[in-house]
């Protein structure tokens, strides 16, 4: 192995071309950063998501039953939800199959193009975001940034060993381009804004 | 090699009325879109000229970066390997595949490893391979390579994807409802996902800071690729290192708005150590990468994130479909590179273009396109792979051009043909012309006389 | 001043008017402005095919028609951008590199060096599709393609929005290439027409009766189409409207 890298750092390095170009600066955009989650749904709705509207006070174990009549088994990664199937039980991520709604809280949320980040930290056992039939994501909306040069500021990228910018349900067009929602992936992706609970 | 005869293969296609006019329309559609969030941010041409910038930063100090991408992606606990050429990134991906007696792969997109032509060697390995994106996956039952490098399967109807997957699949034949196919689809996927033993990415964006990399799907199966099975390999051009996470914000804004006019793609996945008690390997890949960079005038090229918008632009690719190019990458991206694979089998490539520019005016890293193929033509006539009667015709045509006195000569007021070429030459080019189009006809005098008639000697 | 005409050899060959046209134009701005009688082609069609080496003698007899004009005007965007940014078959000597900063396509040439404001004796009442050549547009940038997030402006239209009587139809696509590209309308022949019938169906279909533009080759590759299509748009060169062509 260590052949092929030193012949290709060698190829490489031979034929750098001369001018250096210096790294360029990013400069900050001006964004207006005011009714940050206002332009959070915009883009949060205009990719497919369900944005929940919510009061101080909601139930939000009622709230989930409400939108998901249907599901069974419920997998939650808050404190806030219960569910019925424990994340702390998951052997294998497979085992998450079955569930049908999941619930998890973003880290933050991006105004500019209506994205919640997640990270395994958020997600539990990153599989969840995935397997479930539908995905329910709290949102603080104090923790809504401008715009993605803001969000890539945030250091969690640096330490997160897996970091997701979820924007809508899962989503394909691939055929006759034709825009079907919950392609692989989750079909829906529903955002309730919910402060974190304090302490 | 035979040479590959694009305009042959693109009659074809354009006899396909239904399916010509369909490619034609959804993709123009994708570049209108494109359009409207473009001209929605007011400093996207100054993004564009930032991610150039980067990337032409990126690649003069390349060696650089790679080393401390490594350096970082070993310390996050993955492995990291390096393959010269497909051979080697197909062998090194069977190593570690047969060393844990893989028997199932699960892959999202990546046109590396079409590149590559991996999924054969591995198939006839004893691996079955199975590609996760629905495009992807329409192209693997039909056995026919992805002819976009977004929209894999772009040039089929719904028709054409019912009749796939009734023969392949065991769907419902005649059954051309796309919520229905596409729900097939996933449910025949998703055991895979769950029993596979190993996943497989490509990546958009390799990170040298972090030692991570990022890949953008819509569907999500990248993730479900990644989070599944206890293996996660990453096929990786070299050529796709940026320096820092910040940059991510430049790119990440500019992808997959010049790719389908959306802000971004409904999954942005950063990947950057092994999970708990599974494995990443990173092959990074050069296959003709590193040769690329020494070229004066084609390094740039490497800037490419793959987003596509060149081919949704480009009014010939629309007319005449990804296959056509007989190639990994079609359209204008795939006319200036497919010639540093194989000079001779692409050397009509870079003539199947007008040299209109609209891609260079799209591309989000400000490649100047348009320009490379002409500088391409320039190489093709240098080493002699030209075709004869297009050689001929142009040495002929120089001679009399340089002549006043012969080109007068052959161009009189009633024939006006120029009739000093060779009769093969000028048979042909009104013979083409002729096909669809009327021929002009001469006029009584050519301005040349005209002016000496009202004007005078001067 | 000193204005040596340079007319593209499909120009002379089929569409002198579009000569005379410019030439009037010129004249009628009181240009002193001259034809080298010995002038033959710019050598786009061999340096596009890649042939360097076969266009430098065409390149050398250019230079030697046109070396001692203060500018030199063509009625075509692509023989402008071709000598402007690829004529290096030949040394590049200060002859030569003067040669190169001194042509102008004939909308350039009348927008940006004379200012030509006004046509008092022009008048063209129809409805009229513009059509900006790719060189034009997107080599030379006499307006601003639709791909670019920049101000708009155009060139041709600023010329043409002075003419007394005139209207515009706005095709469906108004910056996509019409398929001529040079040797490309013959060695891409199915491609090539199918764009020429693509677009002047979409210039058809957006009520034009007149397709008119600066360069010529655009509109022989369009014109062919229309023809053997039986459609009855006509087509324009913008030296003709502007020189006062009624129709």
């Amino acid at each position: 192995m260590t052949i092929s890298r030193d012949s290709i750092l060698a190829a490489v390095r031979a034929n750098c071309p001369k001018a250096a170009v210096p790294m360029p600066r990013i400069r900050t955009f001006d964004h207006d950063k005011s009714a940050l989650l206002d332009r959070f749904r915009l883009g949060f709705e205009l990719l497919g998501g369900t944005f929940v509207e919510s009061a101080p006070g909601l139930e939000l174990n009622v709230k989930i039953a409400e939108l998901f009549p249907q599901a069974r088994i419920i997998c939650s990664a808050v404190p806030e939800v219960a569910g019925t199937k424990r994340l702390q039980d998951i052997g294998h991520p497979r085992e998450l199959d079955d569930v049908d709604v999941a619930v998890v809280r973003a880290a933050f949320g991006v105004a500019e193009t209506g994205s919640i980040w997640l990270s395994e930290k958020e997600l539990g056992v990153i599989a969840l975001g995935y397997l479930a039939q539908h995905l329910v994501a709290l949102l603080d909306p104090s923790d809504i940034v401008v715009d993605l040069h803001e969000a890539y500021k945030d250091t969690r990228f640096i330490t997160a060993t897996y970091a997701v910018l979820m924007t809508g349900p899962s989503a394909t067009a691939d055929i006759e381009g034709v825009l079907i929602r919950g392609a692989q992936g989750v079909r829906s992706l529903s955002l309730i804004p919910v402060r974190r609970a304090t302490g | 090699m035979r040479r590959l005869d694009h305009a042959e293969a693109a009659s074809r296609f354009i006899a396909n009325e239904k399916h010509e006019a369909f490619h034609d329309a959804r993709l123009w559609d994708l570049r209108k879109k494109r359009d409207r969030v473009t001209h929605a941010i007011p400093e996207w041409e100054e993004l564009r000229q930032l991610a150039s910038d980067i990337k032409e930063h990126t690649l003069t100090h390349l060696a650089d970066y790679l080393e401390e991408f490594e350096r970082k992606a070993l310390e996050n606990g993955a492995e990291v390997h390096w393959a010269r050429d497909a051979a080697e990134h197909n062998q090194i991906v069977y190593d570690i595949l047969s060393a844990r007696n893989t028997k199932t792969l699960v892959k999202s997109k990546s046109m590396l490893t079409e590149e590559c032509d991996m999924r054969p060697f591995l198939e006839r390995r004893g691996v079955e391979v199975i590609e996760t994106d629905l495009g992807e996956r329409i192209q693997q039952l039909d056995d026919e390579p992805p002819s976009h490098i977004v929209v894999p399967a772009v040039h089929k109807l719904r028709g054409d994807v019912s009749a796939v997957f009734a023969r392949t699949l065991g769907s419902e034949a005649g059954n051309e409802d796309v919520n229905y196919l596409a729900e097939t689809q996933r449910q025949t996927t998703r055991p895979y996902f769950l029993s596979a033993d190993a996943g497989m990415t490509g990546a958009n964006f390799a990170v040298a800071e972090t030692g991570g990399f990022v890949v953008c799907t819509n569907e999500g199966n990248a993730d479900l690729c990644a989070s599944l099975p206890k293996l996660h390999i990453a096929s990786i051009g070299i050529e796709k290192l940026i320096p820092k996470v910040e940059h991510l914000g430049v790119f990440i804004r500019l992808l997959s708005r010049s790719a389908l006019g959306s802000p971004i793609t409904q999954y942005t996945s950063h990947f950057r150590a092994p999970r708990d008690g599974a494995e990443l390997h990173v092959v990074l890949v050069d296959h003709g990468r590193s040769g690329r960079l020494g070229m004066q005038d084609f390094w740039y090229s490497l800037k490419c994130i793959r987003c596509g918008a060149c081919m949704n632009t480009c009014p010939v690719y629309r007319r005449s479909g990804g296959l056509s190019y007989g190639a990994t990458y079609s359209g204008p991206i795939g006319v200036i590179i497919d010639p540093t694979f194989d000079i001779r089998k692409y050397s009509n490539l870079p003539f199947a273009s007008t040299l209109n520019g609209s891609c260079t005016s799209v591309c989000p890293v400000k490649i100047n396109i348009h320009e490379q193929i002409y500088k391409w033509r320039r190489i093709i006539a240098e080493r002699n792979q030209l075709p004869f009667v297009k050689k001929a015709t142009m040495k002929a045509a120089g001679k009399l051009f340089g002549n006043p006195t012969l080109y007068r000569a052959a161009l009189s007021a009633a024939g006006s043909a120029l009739e000093d070429l060779p009769r093969f030459a000028i048979y042909n080019w009104f013979n083409a012309w002729g096909r669809q189009r009327e021929v002009p006809q001469p006029p009584p005098q050519t301005f040349r006389q005209w002016y000496i008639e009202n004007r005078g000697q001067r | 001043m000193r204005v040596g005409l340079f007319i593209p050899c499909y120009v002379d060959a089929f569409f002198p008017e579009v000569g005379i046209a410019t030439l009037q134009i010129l004249e009628r701005a009181g240009i002193d402005v001259v034809y080298p009688l010995d002038q033959t082609c710019c050598g786009q069609p061999m340096a596009n095919s890649g042939c360097q080496a076969e266009s430098a003698p065409v390149e050398k007899l250019f230079v030697k028609n046109f070396k001692e004009f203060d500018y030199i005007v063509a009625p075509s965007g692509s023989c402008t951008h071709h000598v402007r940014a690829h004529f290096d078959a030949i040394e590049q000597t200060s002859e030569v590199k003067k040669v190169r900063a001194s042509i102008f396509e004939l909308v350039e040439f009348l927008h940006d060096v004379i200012k030509l404001n006004d046509f008092p004796w022009a008048e063209f009442p129809h409805k009229v599709g513009l059509h900006n050549s790719c060189a034009s547009l997107r080599d030379l940038r006499i307006a601003v393609a639709s791909e670019i997030n920049e101000p708009p402006f155009s060139k041709p239209l600023n010329l043409l929005k002075k003419i007394k009587g005139i209207e515009f139809a706005a095709p469906d696509r108004p910056d996509e290439c019409c398929g001529f590209g040079g040797t490309f309308s013959v060695f891409e022949e199915p491609v090539s027409a199918k764009m020429g019938y693509d677009k002047v169906n979409d210039h058809t279909r957006a009520g034009a009766e007149y397709i008119v533009s600066a360069d010529m080759s655009c509109l022989m590759h369009q014109k062919g189409c229309a023809e053997r299509l039986g459609l009855p748009i006509k087509f324009i060169h913008i030296a003709q409207i502007l020189n006062g062509a009624r129709e």
